[in-house]
C-alpha cells in the first residue's frame, strides 16, 4: 500500500489535498454556521466563469479566476449587507450570472475547449508544482489571519453582540468572502467546480455532530479532511476512481456514521 | 464656557435624538438623561423604538440628528467593557456549538475563546456562581431552557464588571419564579456595583415595582420619572392608545414599590 506514496504525482497529490482539507476545515465551520453552505457551490460556478474568460483571452485561467471569483465574492457580500434580499438569493443570482457569463465566453472562443472540462471534474492527480505553491501561499495568508480567528467566530454566534463589543463585523464578512473565494479556486483546480463545495461543508459538518465547541468543530473539519483525503487518494488509486469524488464520497460516509452516531435524542 | 456643574454626570444623555430608516421614523426629538445607579425600564407597544434605542446607546445604530452620550462620551468611543448587554436570548443560535462557559468568557474577551486560561476559567466560574448557574458551566448551551440561558447571559454580562447594563426584554419565556430571581441578580448586582440598568420590558407591573424610573416611549418620549409619574394613566393612554384592560392589568397598582 506504501509504494503509492512513492509516485512523484501521487505525492504532489496528497501534498495539495492535505492543504486543502486544513484550508477547507478552518473555514468550514463559519461557512456552516454562518447558514453559506451555498456559498463554496456559488463561488465555484462563479470561478468557471472566469475560467472561460481566461481561456477566451488566451491567458492562465487561474489568474482571471481568482480576481473574477474574488469580485463575485465581495458582490454576495454586498448584496447580502446592503439590499433587502438573503445570503442565499444572493448566492443564486451570482451564480447563475456568472456561469452563464463564463458560457457565452466558451461559446465566443469558437473552438473545442476540452480544458474547461477539466475545471468540471478537477484533476488532483495533475497537480502542477505551480498549483502547489499557490495552496501553500493560501495556506501562509490563512495563517495570517489566526488572530481574527476569535472575533470571526464571535460574530459567527452572534453578530450583534459582536458588533456591540467593537468587532468590525461587515470588514470581517468581506475579508472572510475573499479568502473561502481564493479557497475555492484553488480547490477547484484538484476537485472540480461540481465538488468544490463539499470540502467546505461536509467535514465541518460531520464534525459538528459530536463536537460541543466551535474550536472542536475546527480541529474535527480538519480531521476528517485530512483522513478523508489520505484515505481518498488511496482507494481511487486501488480502484481506479476518480479521486476527487473517492474523496468526496468518502467525507460523506464519515458524515453519515457521525449522524446516525451522535444524532439528536 | 464653563457651565456649572449639577452633580455626577448621567449614564446616559439624549437631546434631540431622532432614527429614520429611509421614510420610517424609529424615534423623533427625544431628550433624557439617566442618572448613574438609576433602574430604568423602558415601556411602549410594538414598534415604539425601544429596542433601537438600545442599539443607538450600543452604537449599533447611527442617530439621524441630535446628540447621545453614554457614560460621558459618544457610543462609537466609549470602552465597550464599560458596558453589559443582554440581548433577547430567543435569538440565540441553537446549531452553534457553545459551552456556558465559552458564552460568559466571550464577555471576558471581546472574542469567542478556543481555550480559556485558568485566571479566565476562575472568573467564568465566579460570574456563573453569582447567578447560580455554576453547574452550568461546561454544559452546552444548546439545550439551555429559557431560564438557564437567562442566567448565563446574565452571567456574561456581569462578568466584565459593567458601569452600565442594558436587557433587552429579559422576562421574555421565563417563568415567574425565574423572573422575581432575574430581579434579585438585578437588584444584587446594583447594590454591590452602583451600576445603571437599562431594561426594555413589556411588564408594566414589573416595572413599576422594580424601577426606579421609567421611560414610556411610542417614537417620542411620552414619560419620563419615577414610575408613580411616568406611568400615569395620561401617559400609558397616550402610548398605548389604552390603559391596563387589554393586558389584564390595572392601573392600581398598589402595594409598595422594591418590597
Amino acid at each position: 500500500m506504501l509504494e503509492v506514496w512513492s509516485l512523484p504525482f501521487m505525492q504532489r497529490a496528497l501534498v495539495a489535498g492535505l492543504i486543502m482539507a486544513l484550508l477547507a476545515g478552518y473555514y468550514g465551520p463559519f461557512v456552516v454556521q454562518r447558514g453559506l453552505s451555498f456559498l463554496g457551490s456559488g463561488l465555484a460556478h462563479a470561478a468557471f466563469g472566469g475560467v472561460a474568460l481566461g481561456l477566451l483571452l488566451g491567458v492562465e485561467p487561474l489568474w482571471v479566476a481568482v480576481p473574477f471569483t474574488a469580485a463575485v465574492a465581495l458582490g454576495i457580500t454586498w448584496v447580502r449587507e446592503r439590499t433587502h434580499i438573503r445570503g442565499d438569493t444572493a448566492v443564486g443570482i451570482f451564480f447563475a450570472f456568472s456561469m452563464a457569463l463564463g458560457i457565452v465566453f466558451l461559446s465566443l472562443k469558437r473552438e473545442y475547449t476540452a480544458e474547461a472540462f477539466t475545471y468540471l471534474f478537477g484533476s488532483i492527480l495533475a497537480v502542477t508544482p505551480a498549483d502547489l505553491w499557490a495552496s501553500a501561499g493560501l495556506l501562509a495568508l490563512t495563517a495570517l489571519t489566526l488572530p481574527l480567528w476569535g472575533r470571526w467566530a464571535y460574530a459567527t454566534f452572534d453578530r450583534e453582540l459582536a458588533a456591540a463589543d467593537r468587532v468590525p463585523v461587515m470588514l470581517d464578512d468581506y475579508l472572510m468572502a475573499f479568502l473561502i473565494a481564493l479557497v475555492v479556486v484553488v480547490a477547484m483546480k484538484l476537485v472540480g467546480l461540481l465538488l468544490v463545495a463539499a470540502f467546505l461543508v461536509i467535514p465541518a459538518a460531520a464534525a459538528r455532530q459530536w463536537t460541543r465547541t466551535f474550536l472542536g468543530m475546527v480541529l474535527g473539519a480538519v480531521g476528517v479532511g485530512v483522513v478523508s483525503v489520505v484515505a481518498g487518494l488511496a482507494v481511487s488509486y486501488s480502484y481506479d476512481l476518480p479521486s476527487g469524488a473517492t474523496i468526496v464520497l468518502l467525507q460523506a460516509l464519515v458524515f453519515t456514521v457521525a449522524a446516525l452516531a451522535f444524532r439528536r435524542r | 464656557m464653563n457651565e456649572p456643574r449639577r452633580g455626577p454626570e448621567p449614564a446616559v444623555e439624549l437631546r434631540n435624538l431622532t432614527v429614520r430608516f429611509g421614510d420610517h421614523l424609529a424615534l423623533e426629538d427625544v431628550n433624557l438623561a439617566v442618572p448613574p445607579g438609576a433602574f430604568v425600564a423602558i415601556v411602549g407597544p410594538n414598534g415604539a423604538g425601544k429596542s433601537t434605542l438600545l442599539k443607538v446607546l450600543l452604537g449599533l445604530v447611527q442617530p439621524t440628528s441630535g446628540e447621545v452620550r453614554v457614560l460621558g462620551s459618544p457610543p462609537s468611543r466609549v470602552d465597550p467593557r464599560r458596558i453589559g448587554y443582554v440581548p433577547q436570548f430567543k435569538t440565540l443560535d441553537r446549531t452553534f456549538p457553545a459551552l456556558a462557559e465559552d458564552l460568559v468568557a466571550s464577555g471576558l474577551r471581546r472574542a469567542w475563546p478556543g481555550r480559556l486560561t485558568p485566571e479566565e476559567r476562575k472568573r467564568v466560574r465566579a460570574a456563573l456562581e453569582r447567578v447560580g448557574a455554576g453547574h452550568l458551566m461546561g454544559r452546552a448551551v444548546s439545550r439551555f431552557s429559557g431560564g438557564e440561558l437567562q442566567r448565563v447571559y446574565l452571567a456574561r454580562a456581569f462578568v466584565r464588571r459593567p458601569e452600565l447594563v442594558m436587557l433587552d426584554e429579559p422576562a421574555t419565556g421565563i417563568d415567574v419564579l425565574g423572573e422575581a430571581d432575574m430581579y434579585r441578580l438585578l437588584e444584587d448586582y446594583q447594590k454591590e456595583t452602583g451600576a445603571t440598568l437599562l431594561m426594555i420590558t413589556h411588564d408594566w407591573e414589573a416595572a413599576y415595582h422594580h424601577a426606579t424610573h421609567v421611560i414610556v416611549l411610542n417614537r417620542r418620549l411620552i414619560g419620563f420619572g419615577p414610575p408613580e409619574r411616568a406611568l400615569s394613566e395620561r401617559c400609558l393612554r397616550e402610548a398605548f392608545g389604552h390603559v391596563g384592560h387589554a393586558h389584564g392589568i390595572s392601573l392600581s397598582f398598589g402595594g409598595n414599590r422594591h418590597a
